[in-house]
């Protein structure tokens, strides 16, 4: 029985690394940028959520419904205004302009919150700790379970949206071939804005669940961005459903290290990423069209 | 009156003139041929109209509007078609969502998917099939029927038959044909000269990125197109590059 709860929360875990993942899977996938400001995303995401409820005095889940809105706003800001701009000068300068913006980020939560750390888990009540007893070994926490169920309904509305909606169908087009859908009417800058909206919002989602699940600081980010780029390699690079598989190997890879010595959680994740990566390279599987290309989800 | 005035255009692939001081107008309902030996400036010229390589010199007119600057998705909505050479499809995406695709960003007008697979009907048992596992003949099919969705005024053809073998281009030049006949504005881009001479009212030569020779189809004759073509008539105002040739 053992055993089983250890999977399970693996399992669990990874539905919160594939939360964290899609968005960085999304933008990559759509405008080949390797944002390294998504961790950071993720705890301004978690700032805000913390800093609405606060102020309104109401759960977090309630004040998702403003921060999701005003994430994807500023995705989709920070994609025209700085990224379209780098995207211009070659491959390297939107991963230096990423990295650099993450520093802003950090800087200025830290500026304006200071290095407390912080969680939203007081304000949830007993969703934070309550779970149900399967058996006296097993047990399946109630935020764990909610925030995998958020994963898949999530990476599934994005799996159909990008299939069967018109937007959908640019988005795809665009990042198959940007000149070529802008030859067919479709307009390639506003469709990355848009990606990036979604992106960031989807991150700072996964950002506020974190809080709820943990704690964070103007610092988190940079972790989340680790694990979240994990998870996506692992499970292939641009495709949605892998994310997901990726973010439970990761997680469930984690639990069973953290089982031998609670020191091991990340080292094994790491560990188990790098042997896959290793794995990968040996077969020439990365940079095939097919690893990069798997548009999104599509295949998977 | 003309739908597409081009006036002076110079277009540029880094330090490359690849079109010189071009200056043409194509009227409404004419089918032009655009002829020239490999490296002229057709495609380059073809990318500067649809908006896929902005000119460094010029202007382009298109039915009173300027559109030299404009992004090449809003000349979509005014009216203007490319067909990319080599096809370009989205091929992880099915047959049905190239052309959906299109549709949707396209003007409103007679062509639709439906319409398109009238035309023509071998892709309407391949709809659900990725454009990536299409034949030649099919892919080109899919890259003139999303360009046709989009309902064009002006539509720019770049080397239909490229890479497909003769009875393949028959077939698709036998589809076009509805086309040719119901008074759309076309450039035809080949190599084939018999191919374009048979359907095109007007026929335009370039060589090394200027026209060299501009006439009505039926008043020129095939050596006056051969020479242009590969440049034996000296005095046309090019003969300042003939020098550097081996």
């Amino acid at each position: 029985m053992n055993i089983i709860n250890l999977l399970t929360q693996g399992v669990l875990l990874g539905g919160y690394y594939a939360l964290v993942a899609c968005g960085l899977s999304l933008m990559f996938g759509v405008m080949r940028i390797i944002n390294l400001a998504h961790g950071d995303f993720a705890v301004l995401g978690a700032f805000l959520a913390w800093t609405v409820s606060d102020s309104a005095d109401i759960s977090p889940f309630l004040a998702l419904v403003a921060v999701l809105p005003i994430m994807a706003v500023f995705g989709w800001l920070v994609q025209r205004g700085m990224l379209e701009r780098s995207l211009r000068a070659g491959m390297l300068v939107p991963l230096l302009s990423t990295f650099g913006l993450a520093i802003v980020i950090e800087n200025l939560l830290f500026e304006a919150y200071g290095a407390d750390t912080r969680s939203l888990a007081p304000m949830i009540g007993d969703l934070s700790f309550g779970s149900w007893a399967i058996t006296d070994q097993f047990n399946i926490g109630y935020l764990a379970a909610l925030i995998f169920a958020l994963a898949v309904l999530l990476l599934g509305g994005l799996s159909l949206f990008l299939k069967h909606t018109p937007l959908g169908r640019a988005i795809r087009a665009t990042a198959e071939d940007a000149d070529t859908a802008e030859l067919v009417g479709i307009n390639s800058r506003a469709v990355y804005g848009i990606a990036a909206g979604i992106s960031v919002a989807t991150v700072a989602l996964a950002g506020t669940l974190l809080a709820m699940r943990a704690t964070f600081d103007p610092y988190s980010g940079p972790m989340q961005l680790i694990f979240a780029f994990e998870s996506v390699v692992i499970g292939g690079i641009g495709s949605l459903w892998g994310t997901l598989l990726g973010g439970i190997i990761l997680g469930m890879a984690q639990s069973i290290g953290a089982q031998f010595d609670p020191r091991w959680f990340l080292l094994t994740g790491h560990l188990v990423f790098l042997a896959i990566l290793a794995a990968r390279l040996l077969a020439g599987q990365v940079g095939a069209r097919g690893g990069l290309r798997t548009s999104l989800g599509i295949d998977a | 009156m003309s739908l597409l005035t081009l006036d002076r255009l110079d277009v540029r692939h880094g330090l490359l003139k690849a079109v010189r001081e071009v200056s043409c107008d194509i009227a409404d309902g004419e089918i032009l041929a655009l002829v020239g030996a490999n490296g002229a400036g057709k495609s380059t010229l073809l990318r500067a109209i649809a908006g896929a390589h902005l000119p460094a010199a010029g202007r382009i007119v298109f039915d009173g509007v300027d559109v030299t600057t404009m992004r090449a998705h809003n000349r979509v909505a005014l009216g203007i078609a490319l067909v990319p050479e080599g096809r370009r499809l989205f091929t992880t995406m099915t047959v049905e969502e190239n052309l959906a695709v299109a549709c949707a960003s396209g003007r409103p007008g007679r062509w639709s998917i439906d319409t398109v697979m009238t035309l023509f009907p071998m892709l309407r048992a391949r709809r659900k099939a990725r454009a990536g596992n299409l034949s030649g003949g099919e892919r080109q099919a899919v890259a003139i029927g999303r360009a046709l969705v989009t309902n064009p005024r002006l539509i720019l053809l770049d080397e239909v038959s490229l890479g497909l073998a003769p009875l393949v281009v028959e077939g698709l030049y036998r589809s076009l044909h509805s086309l040719f006949e119901g008074g759309a504005t076309l450039v035809l881009v080949e190599q084939d000269l018999n191919r374009v001479l048979g359907v095109a009212s007007r026929v335009v030569c370039m060589l090394e990125g200027r026209i060299v020779l501009d006439g009505r189809a039926g008043e020129l004759t095939r050596d006056q197109i051969i020479e242009a073509y590969f440049g034996l008539r000296r005095g046309s105002g090019r003969d300042d590059k003939v020098q550097g040739q081996p």
